[in-house]
Parts: structure tokens; C-alpha cells; sequence
């Protein structure tokens, strides 16, 4: 039990050092862990050299008691990790201690009328949530027409016909296409999907628009959604699938009305988990949602406007970096906290749909 | 023979049996996969063939001096460039190797081999799920409130340390649940062995599941690295300078830990948001682009091939 605190201790004292290092001389840190690593590695090489020429070890009462030392390392070993696994708490308190925080000033300060205004004009203090909710959803609702049907036929290809060859080639496709970064997703909505795919459909719209980071924010969403749902489509067990065939289904019958109903909790997880994930994506709209600092109210996917998201990023990147006079730097954590609760609900929505799958098979 | 069938139920019964029917809905259906799965391969190809042909203007004819040039407010300046970003970049992943992978590793290591199976556990396994999918502006928000205003002194406000710590506390969860994947995927019958030979817990740890799961560990690490240099919206929020940087420091600059940063997909960010006013800028956002694309991609080819070959090695 002492092992398991000092061990806490240390990786807390060694984390708190490390950071501290590391902002102030990372030269004099990689020394160190060099120094410490090469110390561990030969001084451990030393003491074992020593004791493997020892004869054969006659088992008595003392040794079957166990070493003080040896209980006290393991204990401090588990500490460290323990340190290790409590940072994640840690980290959740700090989160929803700022946004609470701050968001709490803002709504105690805030003249409430400016909540309901006609837009989202922070540094003049309006602070039209609708604005911004309004835009999350349409860019939400156009992604996720986008990236469910893409994801679910891709994953139930993937799972349901896809050789074992051809999926170890494809899997990966989406995978890369999953790693890539949402800035460069939003310059493509911007210079590609905006021009000659909106503009295209309808004539006149070849800048940003709510309609066009939608697309973007889709493509961004179908690696998410497919690797869900084909997780739970795989979770279904084989015999099910065999059952099916041996009364003569056709492979699209088994596929419909076999896999599909028996992983449906997994596949509603698949689609919580993209909406969540849609909503959470900023550099998309920010860069493609065709907005400035500003948005007047609009309900048109036409339109340019800013996001819950898009709306945070565009007012800390001004020129006076968020600073601002009155609530500005606390509507910021308004608006994050809302963002927070929201895709929070989802996650743990998806996190009861997966866990009901696997709880069947 | 008195058959059961009359003889024109028969007939139907044996052509049916006999020949192949084309199963319409059926090849309609794979149709249909099908097309989404090449759906989502062409977006990526003309993704990647659109960001190369917007950016040959700068990648054809001056590479070199656009790695090596700085940050301008005219697209037509033959310095503008991207080294500032790279720099900035390089140091961010040094953050997060330094202290997101240690701790997630070492969290999934407590999580997977030495927590009881109770509430508290299960508690702390769900958080690690949820924090995961927070969005990335929110862990920007912590930055904020946590380094840049509340740390100041220790961070120097809005500055690559403040980003660093961000950026690392916001990859820390992904490291822990692929680190604990890769460790439950080690067969329990080797720490089992080593245990029964007389090792302690952390014996058996250190040299049979960690060196086991080293390759998965080394999938997950990679994946995450090249999701937090492809990161923006939080050092947005943190407070990237998205204006003119004064300085260029070399890469092993330490000073430039504690002073003004960008990074590149701010850099991108920046360039795209200025195409507006200046065309030229969307060419050199394209080239940036094309820039990083290049670490990413391949921080994510080799992790996915590690993966797969540790995948069909372990079966």
C-alpha cells in the first residue's frame, strides 16, 4: 500500500516535471530520459549479472514470506499507473469546470434579449444562439444525408460480400480516408464541392454555404459511420447468416432482412455517433460555411452562416484574440458548454446502443 | 409412377431448378454497395488530385524555397512559405509524444492488467470513451481557460507550450483506448507463464505484455500523432498567430517554446481564409496542403501496415 502511494507521488511529481522541462529546456530533458533510460538498462544489467551466478535457491519459509522490497515495487508500479489512469479524471473535472465557469458569468451577466437577436454578433454583444443552432443542424442533417448511405453500403459491402483480398485493400482506403486532416476537407468544400457541386445544382451558389460544408463535413463523417457499422455487422454471428442461406435466402435477403435487423442497435450507434461527430466539426465550416466573423439568421442551407462550432472558432481567431470588451470570451464557453452537453448526450446514447449488441451475442 | 405434382407443376419445378434466374434485386443491391464504397474512393482520389493540381504552381517551380520561406501578406512574394508551420508543427508532436503517450499508455496498462473489475473501473473507462468524443474545439476551450490564462506564468499565454499541452491532453484518450486494445489483444497465457514462474504483475508486464502488444501500441501512438498534426480548431482557440509571424526559428530553436506559434494547418487555415482577397493565396493553401498531406498520409500508411501485418502474424 506504501508502493502504491509513492508510486501515485512519483508520477505525478515526474509528470509535473517532465511538462515543466519541456516548456522551459527540452534539451536538458532529453538528457535527462536518456540519462535515466541508460542508467535503468546497464544498472539493471549489473545487479542481474550478479545474482544469475548464485547457485540454485533452497526455498524457505522467508523467501515463500515475499521480499519487502519486492511487494513495495509492485505497489509502486501500479501507483504510476494509477497516477497514469487518473489524469483522464482530472481532465474531465477541468473541462466541465471551465465551461461551467464561464459559461455560468455569462448567463448570470447576459442580457437575455441579446440570446434571441438577429445574429451572431459577439463583439457587439447579440448572442443569437437560434443562429448558430439553426446552422449546426443543417450542416448536421445534410452530412449525415451524405455520409449514411455512403457508410452503411460501404460497411455492409465490406462485412456481407467483400473477399476477405479485396477488403484487406479497401478497409485501408477508408481508413486513409478517415486520417485526413478537416482543413483540408474544408478547402475542398470551399474550392471543389462549392462550385461545381452546389453551384452546379443550383445556379449562382460557387461560394461557401451551409449547403457545401455540409458535403464536406459528410465525406469527413462516412469513415466514421461505415467502421461502426461494420463492427457491428460482423459482431452478428455466422450462424445466423447460415440459418438464413440453408432455408434459401438469397444473399440480399440474408443481408436485409437477417444482418441489418439483428445489428440494428449497432448501426443506430453508427448513426449517433456520426451526428455527434458532425456537429463537434469546425474547420470545415469554418473555412467552407461562407461566413464571416458574423451571421445574420438564416435557415437557408443556401446561405452562408456560422455554427456552434464555426462561431467559436471564428470569434477566437480575431484580431484581438477573443479578448474583445464585455461577454465575448465567456459567450465563447457558453456556446461550448451547449456544444459539450450535446454531443456528450449522443456519446452516451451510442455507448448504450453498442453495449445492448453485445450484450445479445 | 403416380407423381404428387401434376405434370405442369413439374415442369415449372424442374425449368426452375434447371436454369439460372437472374437475381435482379440482388445484383441491384451490390450495384448499390458498391457504388458507395467507389463513391467514397473517388472523393478521396479527386480530393487529393485537386489539392496537387491547385497547388503545382507553387510545388513545380519553388519547393525548396517555399519549405524554407516564412509567412507574407502577398501570395505574390517569391518568400511566402511554410517553414514556420513545419517548425511549429514538429515541436507540437514533440508534446505529444513526450506526454500524451506516455500516460495513455500507461493508463491503458492500469486499465487493462491491474484494475479490479468494480464501478470505479468501469467509470473511468467510460469517461476515457466519452472524453474521446469531445469535440476538438472544447478541449481548445480547456487550453484557454487552463494554460493560457490560468498557467500564464508558466506557459507565457498564448504560446506553443500552452498549444502543446492542448493538444496533448486532447490526443491522451484516443492513446489509452488503442493502447488498450493492442494490450487485451495479448494472450493472457503469457503474463499467465510468467506469473506462475514467480514475476510479479509488473514482471510480467514489462517483459512479456508490453513487448507483445509493442506493435499495436505503435499503430495507435502513430494514428493519434497524425490526428493532432492535422489538428486546428484547438490551437485556433488557444491562439495560433493567424497574422504575420515575426521570427523564423530553426527547428531545434528552444526559445520558441515560450513565444508566439503557428502550425500547419493553421497556416492552411490562414491562406484559405486570405484567398478571399487574394487569389494567389488559395495556390499556396493547395501547396500547404499537399505539404502536410504528405507526413499525414504517411503516419497513417505505416501505422495501417504495422497493423496489418502484426493482424494476420497474431492469427
Amino acid at each position: 500500500m506504501r508502493g502504491l502511494a509513492v508510486g501515485v507521488a512519483t508520477f505525478g511529481l515526474g509528470g509535473l516535471v517532465t511538462a515543466w522541462l519541456l516548456v522551459t529546456d527540452p534539451v536538458l530533458l532529453t538528457a535527462g530520459a536518456l540519462l535515466v533510460a541508460g542508467l535503468v538498462m546497464f544498472g539493471r544489467r549489473l545487479l542481474a549479472g550478479g545474482a544469475q551466478t548464485a547457485g540454485p535457491t533452497v526455498v524457505s519459509a522467508e523467501i515463500l514470506a515475499g521480499s519487502g522490497r519486492r511487494a513495495f515495487t509492485e505497489g509502486f508500479w501500479k501507483g504510476v499507473w494509477l497516477g497514469a489512469a487518473l489524469v483522464s479524471l482530472l481532465v474531465s473535472l477541468l473541462i466541465v469546470f471551465s465551461l461551467a465557469r464561464e459559461a455560468l458569468t455569462f448567463i448570470t451577466r447576459v442580457d437575455w434579449a441579446d440570446l434571441w437577436a438577429i445574429g451572431w454578433f459577439p463583439r457587439r454583444g447579440l448572442y443569437d444562439i437560434r443562429t448558430l443552432v439553426v446552422a449546426s443542424l443543417i450542416v448536421t442533417v445534410i452530412a449525415m444525408v451524405v455520409a449514411m448511405p455512403v457508410g452503411l453500403g460501404a460497411a455492409v459491402y465490406l462485412s456481407e460480400y467483400a473477399r476477405p483480398r479485396v477488403r484487406a485493400w479497401l478497409k485501408p482506403v477508408l481508413e486513409i480516408l478517415a486520417g485526413i486532416p478537416s482543413v483540408v476537407v474544408g478547402f475542398f468544400a470551399l474550392t471543389f464541392i462549392a462550385p461545381e457541386f452546389i453551384g452546379r445544382l443550383f445556379s449562382g451558389h460557387d461560394t461557401g454555404s451551409l449547403a457545401a460544408a455540409g458535403v464536406g463535413v459528410g465525406i469527413l463523417t462516412v469513415p466514421l459511420v461505415a467502421s461502426v457499422s461494420e463492427d457491428a455487422m460482423r459482431a452478428v454471428p455466422r450462424s445466423l447468416r447460415e440459418a438464413s442461406a440453408g432455408l434459401g435466402a438469397r444473399r440480399v435477403t440474408t443481408s436485409v432482412r437477417v444482418v441489418i435487423p439483428a445489428a440494428v442497435s449497432g448501426l443506430a450507434a453508427a448513426f449517433i455517433v456520426g451526428v455527434s461527430r458532425a456537429i463537434g466539426e469546425t474547420m470545415v465550416v469554418f473555412l467552407a460555411g461562407g461566413a464571416g466573423d458574423t451571421a445574420i439568421f438564416t435557415a437557408s442551407p443556401l446561405h452562408g452562416s456560422l455554427t456552434m462550432t464555426a462561431g467559436m472558432a471564428s470569434l477566437a481567431s480575431g484580431t484581438d484574440n477573443v479578448v474583445g470588451q464585455g461577454l465575448t470570451f465567456q459567450s465563447l464557453y457558453f456556446v461550448g458548454l451547449l456544444l459539450f452537453l450535446i454531443t456528450m448526450g449522443l456519446n452516451v446514447a451510442a455507448g448504450r446502443f453498442v453495449g445492448r449488441i453485445r450484450e445479445r451475442y | 409412377m403416380v407423381g404428387i405434382l401434376d405434370s405442369r407443376t413439374r415442369d415449372r419445378v424442374e425449368v426452375r431448378l434447371n436454369t439460372r434466374r437472374r437475381d435482379l434485386r440482388g445484383t441491384v443491391f451490390v450495384a448499390a454497395l458498391q457504388f458507395a464504397l467507389l463513391l467514397a474512393l473517388l472523393v478521396l482520389t479527386v480530393l487529393l488530385v485537386d489539392a496537387v493540381r491547385d497547388g503545382w504552381g507553387i510545388l513545380g517551380s519553388r519547393l525548396g524555397s517555399f519549405l524554407s520561406g516564412t509567412l507574407r501578406s502577398g501570395s505574390a512574394d517569391p518568400t511566402l512559405g511554410v517553414h514556420q508551420g513545419l517548425v511549429g508543427t514538429f515541436w507540437l508532436a514533440v508534446f505529444v509524444a513526450t506526454l500524451a503517450f506516455p500516460v495513455g499508455i500507461g493508463a491503458a496498462v492500469y486499465l487493462v492488467e491491474y484494475a479490479p473489475d468494480n464501478r470505479f473501473t468501469r467509470f473511468v473507462e467510460l469517461n476515457i470513451r466519452n472524453l474521446a468524443g469531445v469535440p476538438s474545439v472544447v478541449y481548445g476551450l480547456l487550453g484557454l481557460f487552463l494554460f493560457v490564462k490560468g498557467l500564464d506564468g508558466f506557459t507565457g499565454g498564448r504560446t506553443l507550450a500552452s498549444a502543446g499541452l492542448t493538444l496533448a491532453i486532447l490526443v491522451m484518450p484516443i492513446v489509452v483506448i488503442t493502447a488498450s486494445e493492442a494490450i487485451r489483444a495479448v494472450p493472457a497465457g503469457y503474463s499467465e507463464a510468467a506469473l506462475g514462474l514467480g514475476a510479479t504483475r509488473w514482471d510480467a508486464i514489462r517483459t512479456q505484455v508490453l513487448p507483445a502488444a509493442a506493435p499495436g501500441i505503435l499503430t495507435g501512438t502513430l494514428l493519434s500523432m497524425s490526428r493532432a498534426v492535422g489538428e486546428a480548431a484547438p490551437l485556433i482557440l488557444v491562439g495560433a498567430v493567424t497574422g504575420r509571424l515575426g521570427r523564423n526559428p530553426g527547428l531545434l530553436d528552444t526559445d520558441q517554446i515560450t513565444s508566439k506559434f503557428t502550425a500547419m494547418p493553421i497556416v492552411i487555415t490562414q491562406w484559405v481564409k486570405n484567398s478571399g482577397r487574394d487569389q494567389g493565396f488559395s495556390t499556396a493553401a493547395a501547396a500547404a496542403i499537399v505539404v502536410l498531406l504528405v507526413f499525414v498520409l504517411a503516419l497513417n500508411s505505416v501505422a495501417i501496415v504495422l497493423r496489418n501485418r502484426f493482424e494476420s502474424r497474431s492469427r
